[in-house]
C-alpha cells in the first residue's frame, strides 16, 4: 500500500526519538498493567517473607506450598474467566452458583455410574450450559449483566440444593479422587495446579494474541466504537459469558477432585473472589483494560493472606479485614490510572 | 465579560470575547457551529472556568467557580439538551438542589407544589401539573419546566441555548410571550439561536462569534441587514486552505455510482432522501443541528434502521440495519462523535486502526502482530499521522491525527465508501488543511465519499456535489461551484433564498 522507502527516508520521517520500523512487536505503551504487576509481585514477595519469618519450618514447607497452590486453582480457574467478562465491560455475579451446580450434578450417583468421563464431562457441560444462558440474557435479551447473572446466581444455588437436598454428595470413583493425593503430582506440583497453570496460559495467550482478545478489549473499552467498527458485539458478548461458564466447570471438578465430594454450598462467595482478585491484579471494572497475571497474582495474594493467617492461628475476621484494605488501596490505584486513561 | 479566553486541548475556543448584556434586554448570541457559543455560556454558567479575561456582575468583578456559584448570583441557564430528571415530578424537578425544608432536610412537599404551581403559571402553562412526573411530559412542556426552575431561583439573568429548536410554531410564540414577560421584570436574557427571523422577533441587540471571537458587538437586532449578519458569521481570519477538484468531476460522471441510497426515511428525522455517490467523488450534505445530517449517514450505515428505503453498494441492496453488512460491503464511518463513537482511547493507534480488520491478520484466531502493527504504521504513513508511532496511545494524540487513525482504519480495510460526520470537529484551524488533502486525496485514489458537516464552507470547499437538508428534507442539490456560503446559510436557515 505505501511506498518503499530508503532506509534515509525512513530515518527522516521517524525523527530522531523514534524507534526504527524494524523493532519486534511490543506490547504498546500504557506500561501501567505491568508496572501494577511488579508491584502485585512486591506484595507477593512481602507476604512470602512474612509467612516465612512467622511460621519459617511450616510456611516454606513443600507441602504448605502446595496447598496454597492447589487452594489458588480452583478460585484462579474462575478468576480467569471472570477476567474476560470484566475486560468486556461485564460482570458475572453467578459464577459461585454455576460452580456448586456443576460439582453437584456432577457427583450424583447416575453421573459417578460414568465414572471419571462423566463427572468431567458433566462439570463442564453444566458450566457451558449457564453460561450460555447468561450470555444470551444479556447479549441478546438486553438484559444487564448484573440482573441477569444475579438472577442465575440464585436460580443455580436453588437448583444445587434441589439436587442434594443439602446433603454431601462423597466421591466413590477411585481415578478422580487419585488426582488429589500427593502420588500423582508431577515433579512435586500437583495436578490440579497444572490445570490451573494451563488455563492461565491459554487465557493469557486468548486475550493477548487472538482476535477473541482483541475485540473482547474493544467491546469493553467503547462498545459503540467497537459496533460501528464492524465487530458483532452481541456474539462477543454470548462468547465471553460462555467462556466464564467453562471456567467455572473446570473450577467445579477441581473442586470436586479437592474436597472429594460434591456440595450445594461449594463455591460460597467464590463471585466477590474472583471480582477482587481481577480488579487488585489491574483489570479494569470499567472495562476495556484486563491482565490475566495480575488476575493470578491477585489470586494468589489472597490465597498466600488465608495460608499464612491460618498458619498463625489468627481468625478469619481479621483476614477478611486485611482482604478489604488490600481492595481499597488497589482501587485507589487504579482510580489513577483510569483518570489517566481518561482524556 | 470581557477578554474571555478559554482553550481546550488543541483548540482555542474561546480568544478574548467580550459580551454585554443589560437588565431588561434581549441579548442574542450568533455564530455557526464551532465558533465558541457553547463554550461562552458553559463560562457564564460556571461549568467552564476561563483562562483569562473577567467577568463583572453589576459592576463587581466575580468568578464562577461552579453553576451552583453562577446560581447563588443570579445566573441561570437553559440547555439546549434538557437537563431535567425524568423519574421526578415536576415540583421536584423544579426545587432540586434547593428545595424548601423543614428543619434542613425534610421536604415540604405541598410548598414545593403551590410554588411550582405559581411559577407554571407565571409562564402561561397552568394546564402542568406540578405533581405529574416530568418523563411523561412534552418536549414543549419540559421546557417550560426548565425555565421554571430557573425561575425558581432569584435569577437576574436567563441563557437560554437555542430554545426553539425542540417546539412547533404556536409554542414558540408563547416561548417569546415568556421572554417579553421577563424582560419586562428587568431579567436579562441571552438568546442563542440559529434561525435569524427569530432573532428579528425578540432580540434588541447582537454579538456574532466567530472562530471564538465575537467579531460584532451589542448590533441592532432589528435593523442590521441578513445579509451583513451573514457576512460577520462567515467571513472568516483564517482562510481554510481547500484542494483542488480534480478535472471538474468529470471523469467522476461518467463512472457508476457505488453508493446509491433510494427512498430511504427514519420517521421524525429525514424522509425520502435519494443519492448517489461516484467512486472518485465527495458529495457535501450541508444542514443545521437538527435537520437529520448525522441520522442519514448512520442509517447509510446500518447503526440505524430506515423505517422505508434502501441502501445499495454496487447494485446491490445491503441488508437494513446491519452495519456489519454495510462494513462487509465496503463501507465505512467516521462518526461524529470520534471518541465516544470512533476511537478505543485506552489502546494504541495500531490496535485502533485495525479492529476492523482483524481477521486479516489472524490465522485461525491467532493474531500476526508483526504484520499488524507493519500494516497500521504503512496505513498512517499514508495518511500522515503523527507521531509516526504505532504503539502511541490514540488518546495522546491530536484531534487531528485521531481522525486520521480512524481514516487509516477503513483505509486499510480497503474500503470503497467512506462516510464523513463532522470529520474536522475538534480538529485545529490550522491541521484542517491537512485533513482537507487527505480526503481528497482518497477520493482521487478512487473512494466515494459521503461527507456531512455543519460548517458550510467545508462543505462547499471539499465536496464536488451540495444536498442541502433542513428539517430532514433535501431542499437543494447542485455542485459545489455553483453555491456560495451565503445561499447556503439563506437555504438552511430560512428555507429559501433572501433577494
Amino acid at each position: 500500500m505505501t511506498q518503499p522507502v530508503s532506509p534515509a527516508q525512513r530515518h527522516q520521517q521517524d525523527g530522531p526519538a523514534a524507534t526504527p520500523a524494524k523493532t519486534p512487536a511490543r506490547q504498546p505503551a500504557g506500561l501501567r498493567p505491568d508496572v501494577r504487576n511488579l508491584s502485585l509481585l512486591g506484595v507477593l514477595a512481602v507476604l512470602v517473607a512474612v509467612g516465612g519469618f512467622t511460621k519459617p519450618e511450616q510456611f516454606l514447607d513443600s507441602s504448605n506450598l502446595q496447598l496454597v497452590l492447589t487452594q489458588a486453582s480452583v478460585i484462579g480457574v474462575v478468576t480467569v474467566g471472570m477476567t474476560f467478562v470484566i475486560t468486556s465491560g461485564g460482570i458475572d455475579l453467578s459464577v459461585g452458583a454455576i460452580v456448586a451446580l456443576a460439582s453437584v450434578w456432577a457427583t450424583t450417583l447416575a453421573t459417578q455410574e460414568y465414572g471419571f468421563a462423566g463427572i468431567l464431562f458433566t462439570a463442564v457441560v453444566v458450566g457451558l450450559a449457564c453460561g450460555l444462558v447468561n450470555g444470551l440474557l444479556i447479549a441478546y435479551g438486553g438484559m444487564v449483566p448484573f440482573i441477569a447473572t444475579l438472577a442465575m446466581l440464585a436460580s443455580a444455588r436453588g437448583l444445587a440444593l434441589q439436587i442434594t437436598d443439602g446433603k454431601t454428595q462423597i466421591v466413590t470413583v477411585d481415578s478422580v479422587l487419585d488426582l488429589g493425593v500427593p502420588d500423582s503430582y508431577v515433579l512435586g506440583i500437583p495436578p490440579l495446579v497444572l490445570v490451573f497453570a494451563v488455563v492461565t496460559v491459554v487465557g493469557w495467550l486468548l486475550l493477548n494474541r487472538t482476535t477473541f482478545g482483541r475485540r473482547t478489549v474493544a467491546v469493553g473499552g467503547n462498545a459503540e466504537a467497537a459496533r460501528l467498527a464492524g465487530i458483532d458485539v452481541r456474539r462477543q458478548r454470548l462468547y465471553l459469558y460462555l467462556l466464564s461458564g467453562l471456567c467455572c466447570g473446570i473450577a467445579a471438578f477441581l473442586l470436586v477432585v479437592l474436597s472429594g465430594s460434591g456440595q450445594n454450598t461449594n463455591g460460597n462467595l467464590y463471585e466477590l473472589d474472583a471480582i477482587a482478585a481481577a480488579i487488585i491484579g489491574g483489570t479494569l471494572l470499567s472495562g476495556g483494560r484486563g491482565t490475566i497475571v495480575g488476575s493470578v497474582l491477585g489470586v494468589l495474594v489472597f490465597t498466600t493472606i488465608t495460608n499464612i493467617f491460618a498458619l498463625n492461628n489468627l481468625q478469619s475476621d481479621v483476614q477478611q479485614i486485611a482482604k478489604g484494605a488490600i481492595i481499597v488501596a488497589a482501587v485507589l490505584v487504579q482510580r489513577r490510572t483510569a483518570r489517566d486513561g481518561a482524556i | 465579560m470581557s477578554g474571555i479566553t478559554k482553550s481546550f486541548p488543541g483548540v482555542r475556543a474561546l480568544d478574548g470575547v467580550d459580551l454585554e448584556v443589560q437588565a431588561g434586554e434581549v441579548h442574542c448570541l450568533l455564530g455557526q457551529n464551532g465558533a465558541g457559543k457553547s463554550t461562552l455560556i458553559k463560562v457564564l454558567a460556571g461549568v467552564h472556568q476561563p483562562d483569562g479575561g473577567e467577568i463583572t456582575w453589576q459592576g463587581a468583578a466575580v468568578t464562577l467557580k461552579s453553576p451552583i456559584a453562577a446560581m447563588r448570583l443570579g445566573i441561570a441557564t437553559i440547555y439546549q439538551e434538557l437537563d431535567l430528571v425524568e423519574g421526578l415530578s415536576v415540583a421536584e424537578n423544579i426545587f432540586l438542589g434547593h428545595e424548601p425544608t423543614t428543619a434542613g432536610f425534610v421536604v415540604r412537599g405541598r410548598q414545593a407544589r403551590a410554588s411550582a404551581t405559581a411559577l407554571l403559571e407565571r409562564l402561561g402553562h397552568a394546564e402542568i401539573d406540578a405533581g405529574s412526573l416530568v418523563g411523561s411530559l412534552s418536549a414543549a412542556q419540559q421546557q417550560i419546566v426548565s425555565m421554571a426552575r430557573a425561575l425558581s431561583h432569584d435569577v437576574r439573568l436567563i441563557v437560554m441555548d437555542e430554545p426553539s429548536a425542540a417546539l412547533d410554531p404556536d409554542e414558540v410564540d408563547n416561548l417569546f410571550r415568556i421572554v417579553a414577560g421577563l424582560t419586562a421584570d428587568g431579567v436579562a436574557v441571552v438568546y442563542i439561536s440559529h434561525r435569524l427571523e427569530e432573532i428579528r422577533r425578540i432580540g434588541d441587540r447582537v454579538t456574532v462569534l466567530k472562530d471564538g471571537r465575537a467579531v460584532a458587538v451589542g448590533l441592532p437586532a432589528r435593523s442590521t441587514p441578513t445579509r451583513d449578519v451573514v457576512a460577520l458569521m462567515t467571513g472568516r481570519d483564517v482562510e481554510y486552505v481547500f484542494p483542488r477538484r480534480p478535472g471538474d468531476g468529470a471523469r467522476a460522471a461518467g463512472a457508476e455510482p457505488v453508493l446509491r441510497v433510494e427512498g430511504l426515511s427514519r420517521d421524525g428525522e429525514f424522509a425520502a432522501l435519494d443519492l448517489d455517490v461516484r467512486p472518485g467523488e465527495i458529495v457535501g450534505l450541508a444542514g443545521l443541528v437538527g435537520s437529520g445530517r448525522s441520522e442519514v449517514l448512520e442509517t447509510v450505515y446500518g447503526a440505524r434502521k430506515p423505517s422505508t428505503g434502501r441502501v445499495l453498494v454496487d447494485g446491490r441492496p445491503l441488508r437494513p440495519g446491519s452495519v456489519r453488512a454495510a462494513v462487509r460491503a465496503g463501507i465505512g464511518l467516521a462518526p461524529e462523535e470520534r471518541k465516544a463513537q470512533g476511537l478505543l482511547m485506552l489502546e494504541s493507534v495500531t490496535r485502533n486502526v485495525s479492529v476492523s480488520t482483524l481477521s486479516r491478520f489472524s490465522r485461525g484466531g491467532w493474531l500476526d502482530r508483526t504484520a499488524e502493527r507493519e500494516a497500521a504504521r504503512a496505513a498512517t504513513r499514508e495518511l500522515s499521522l503523527r507521531p509516526d508511532n504505532p504503539d502511541a496511545p490514540v488518546r495522546t494524540l491530536s484531534g487531528g491525527n485521531q481522525q486520521k487513525a480512524v481514516l487509516a482504519r477503513w483505509l486499510l480495510r480497503g474500503c470503497r465508501v467512506l462516510l464523513l460526520d463532522e470529520p474536522t470537529r475538534g480538529v485545529d484551524v490550522g491541521a484542517r488543511a491537512e485533513l482537507y488533502a487527505v480526503i481528497r486525496r482518497l477520493a482521487d485514489e478512487g473512494l466515494a465519499v459521503l461527507l456531512v458537516s455543519s460548517e458550510v464552507p467545508e462543505v462547499l470547499g471539499l465536496a464536488d456535489r451540495v444536498l442541502v437538508l433542513r428539517e430532514g428534507r433535501v431542499v437543494h442539490t447542485a455542485p459545489a461551484r455553483e453555491l456560495d456560503e451565503h445561499r447556503v446559510l439563506d437555504l438552511v436557515m430560512e428555507g429559501s433564498p433572501t433577494p
